[in-house]
């Protein structure tokens, strides 16, 4: 398991605020509440936390306000937006306000977590975006010459198949959620009434894991998918 | 408030009024011009008689000196006609004419003036008014030539009295006209008063009436009844929601509840518990995406998200919608086909368009399929079922994507209705899905100004999907 972080949220509500907080702290991170816009940047402003979860509606100060003077202080803390404006450009505007995902209420705790954790490790992911090589297990993707060979034996994928295991891998030990997925790879934030998501990846995985006996890639119930070694 | 009141309130009735006064204005303008004309014309005239008369007494004079002046004053005098004549000494006694008197300091005011005078053989007249010119001579003696005004002053009262009764039948016929004009807009405007306080009061069936005139109130009658049928369509549909919620919702929640129960119940060991609660937190991720497609569905329909449009290649979006469902539709048995050209420009919200496209092609997916009768019929279509999907140039800019499969298709009748939220086919109620998918692309289409239209396809759905280019950029 990956080391825990080090979660701020920021959320009206107390209830909300009270279940995230314990949810986070069980899902292995550490976590402190805000209920107000105000007391919230206060304690962003310290530096110390590696994700901010800021509800956008929030007493004393906006989250969108929050967000930009934080980011005019020169603070690059990543930055989760809840909101119950779940519009296409209600996202825009937290994004441009220096956001750097946004998950419209209602949502599932388990696609919170997914996207609060790959903020948290983005750093970690930019780098292997740089990387021309990514390595899971004896499963390797080779960037430049789009070839991707399992213990040896290349495997051949359709492009959109390569671009969803590329993403995959860059989120290699992490929970990525169907709609991150469909961010990531398809470029669209709608929610796919039906499974076309798992299909693709099932697709995948009968490429990547036939035969093998270690499956990489795993389903991870009532939340997503992962992709990581399993020995270790 | 009484009638009056009402009619004084009325634009109408004030309108009227300030064009009489206007009207009013205008007409004692110009008479005042046309006497002041005529006057001046007529005494010009007469001053001209009296110069001539004076230019032949002048004469008499000249050759005959004061007595024969006198004599010839007296003759003319005594004649019957209007002119008047009068000789003083220079004391101011009379010596000869038909008038007795001056007013005061008439004898003394050299050109032509106006004056009071009294007539000689009448001292029971009353003063008449004339236009006299003084003469004075060398001796002090003075010859007063005039004539009298009366017959100037009938033609100016004349003149009054044209424009007194033209300004009062304006008056009358306009006050009346305005009056009438007043009546008729305020009997518009209280019918149709009338209307919205019916439909105030909750009976919202009622209209405005439009009488079919065509005039100012028609049309706004017309336009408010759109107005009214807008919000009516949006109450029903509101309502349609809430009834549809509550049902929709209920079934879902009863079976999350049932599991949860039934896990109370039976589960013994901890995997059950999990298995348990990993089943209840499926089925509370589907009330959310329900939530979540309503809520869309609600801020597309209340007009929002226009500002997202962007340029995008249609065709790219088309063939990445079609690739995406691909694998389901491989799954299913359906074979997708994409007809698009190599580029389609269009400006709009490339999310929205793209949701609406994954929405129409998964409903073709799930209920496209032909459904053999028999299975020889079976056999006969032994084909791969096919869905097309294309895109192509919309008539007035923008694109027109049509998503067409071969199953049961959706009977005339039910078309509109299907459109609306929750609304699904009895047919259709035993597979997975919420009824909101083919709400959600209309709301799309009416939000870019576009249009769904559920057709025929024999057999089979065909569902055009346009999206006009949006505004701007």
């Amino acid at each position: 398991m990956l080391p825990g972080m080090k979660i701020l949220v920021i959320e009206d509500d107390r209830a909300a605020v009270e279940y995230l907080v314990k949810a986070f702290r069980e899902a292995g991170h550490a976590a402190d509440p805000a209920t107000d816009g105000l007391a919230g940047y206060g304690m962003a402003t310290d530096g110390s936390y590696d994700v901010l979860v800021v509800d956008r509606m929030l007493p004393k100060m906006d989250g969108l306000s929050l967000i930009r003077s934080l980011r005019e202080q020169g603070s690059e803390t990543p930055v989760l937006i809840l909101s119950a404006l779940g519009q296409v450009d209600d996202r825009v505007k937290g994004l441009r306000a220096g956001g750097d995902d946004y998950l419209p209420k209602p949502y599932a705790f388990s696609e919170l977590l997914a996207r609060v954790e790959a903020l948290g490790r983005r750093k970690t992911t930019a780098a292997k975006g740089e990387e021309t090589t990514l390595t899971v297990g004896d499963l390797t993707l080779d960037r430049l010459a789009r070839r991707v060979t399992r213990g040896g034996q290349e495997i051949v994928l359709q492009p959109r198949e390569f671009r969803l295991l590329e993403f995959l891998m860059q989120h290699a030990g992490q929970v990525v959620t169907r709609t991150m997925l469909l961010e990531g790879v398809w470029d669209y934030h709608f929610d796919p009434q039906t499974n076309v998501i798992d299909v693709h990846v099932s697709r995948l995985r009968a490429k990547i894991d036939r035969g093998a006996d270690r499956p990489l890639l795993q389903t991870v119930r009532g939340a997503g998918y992962m992709i990581r070694d399993g020995s270790r | 408030m009484t009638a009056l009141a009402k009619l004084w309130r009325t634009t109408a009735f004030r309108v009227t009024l300030v064009n009489l006064f206007v009207i009013s204005l205008f007409a004692f303008l110009a008479f005042g011009n046309v006497a002041w004309n005529a006057r001046r014309a007529v005494d010009n005239e007469i001053a001209s008689t009296i110069d001539a008369e004076i230019a032949g007494l002048a004469e008499q004079y000249n050759q005959g000196g004061l007595p024969r002046l006198i004599d010839v004053v007296q003759r003319r005098a005594s004649q019957p006609g209007a002119s008047l004549y009068l000789i003083t000494n220079f004391a101011g006694q009379k010596l000869a004419g038909n008038i007795t008197a001056l007013a005061a300091g008439a004898l003394q005011r050299p050109g032509v003036v106006e004056t009071f005078y009294q007539a000689a053989d009448d001292a029971d007249r009353p003063r008449g008014r004339a236009l006299v010119r003084v003469i004075v001579l060398p001796n002090g003696f003075r010859v007063v030539v005039g004539r009298d005004v009366v017959d100037r002053d009938r033609l100016i009262s004349a003149t009054r009295n044209a424009f007194a009764w033209s300004l009062f039948i304006v008056a009358i016929v306009g006050g009346g006209a305005g009056l009438l004009i007043t009546r008729r807009v305020l009997r518009r405007v209280d019918s149709m008063n009338h209307a919205a306080h019916r439909i105030m009061e909750g009976n919202v069936g009622e209209r405005l009436p439009v009488v079919g005139s065509g005039d100012e109130f028609d049309r706004l009658a017309i336009n408010l009844n759109s107005m009214l049928d807008r919000i009516g369509d949006l109450m029903t549909g509101l309502q349609h929601v809430s009834d549809n919620i509550a049902h929709d919702l209920k079934t879902p929640l009863t079976r999350l509840r049932n599991r949860a129960e039934e896990a109370l119940r039976t589960a013994a060991t901890p995997d059950d518990y999990r298995r348990a609660i990993e089943s209840c937190i499926e089925e509370s991720d589907n009330l959310i995406r329900i939530f979540n497609a309503l809520l869309t569905i609600a801020r597309l329909e209340s007009g929002q998200g226009q500002a997202a449009a962007t340029d995008f290649d249609a065709a790219d979006v088309i063939r990445d919608v079609v690739e995406l469902y691909e694998p389901i539709a491989e799954e299913a048995g359906v074979e997708l086909l994409v007809e698009a050209p190599p580029s389609l420009p269009l400006r709009a919200s490339r999310e929205l368009v793209g949701q609406a496209l994954a929405n129409l092609i998964d409903n073709a997916i799930k209920y496209g399929k032909p459904e053999p009768a028999s299975d020889a019929e079976a056999a006969a279509t032994a084909d791969t079922p096919r869905i097309s999907v294309s895109a192509a140039p919309g008539g007035k800019g923008g694109v027109e994507f049509v998503v067409a499969d071969h199953g049961s298709g959706i009977p005339e009748a039910d078309r509109e209705r299907v459109v609306l939220r929750f609304e699904r086919l009895e047919a259709a109620r035993t597979k997975s899905g919420f009824g909101l998918g083919l709400s959600l692309a209309a709301a799309v289409a009416k939000l870019h100004h576009g249009e769904l239209r559920l057709e025929d396809n024999r057999p089979g759905l065909k569902v055009r999907f346009i999206v006009p280019d949006a505004p701007g950029g």
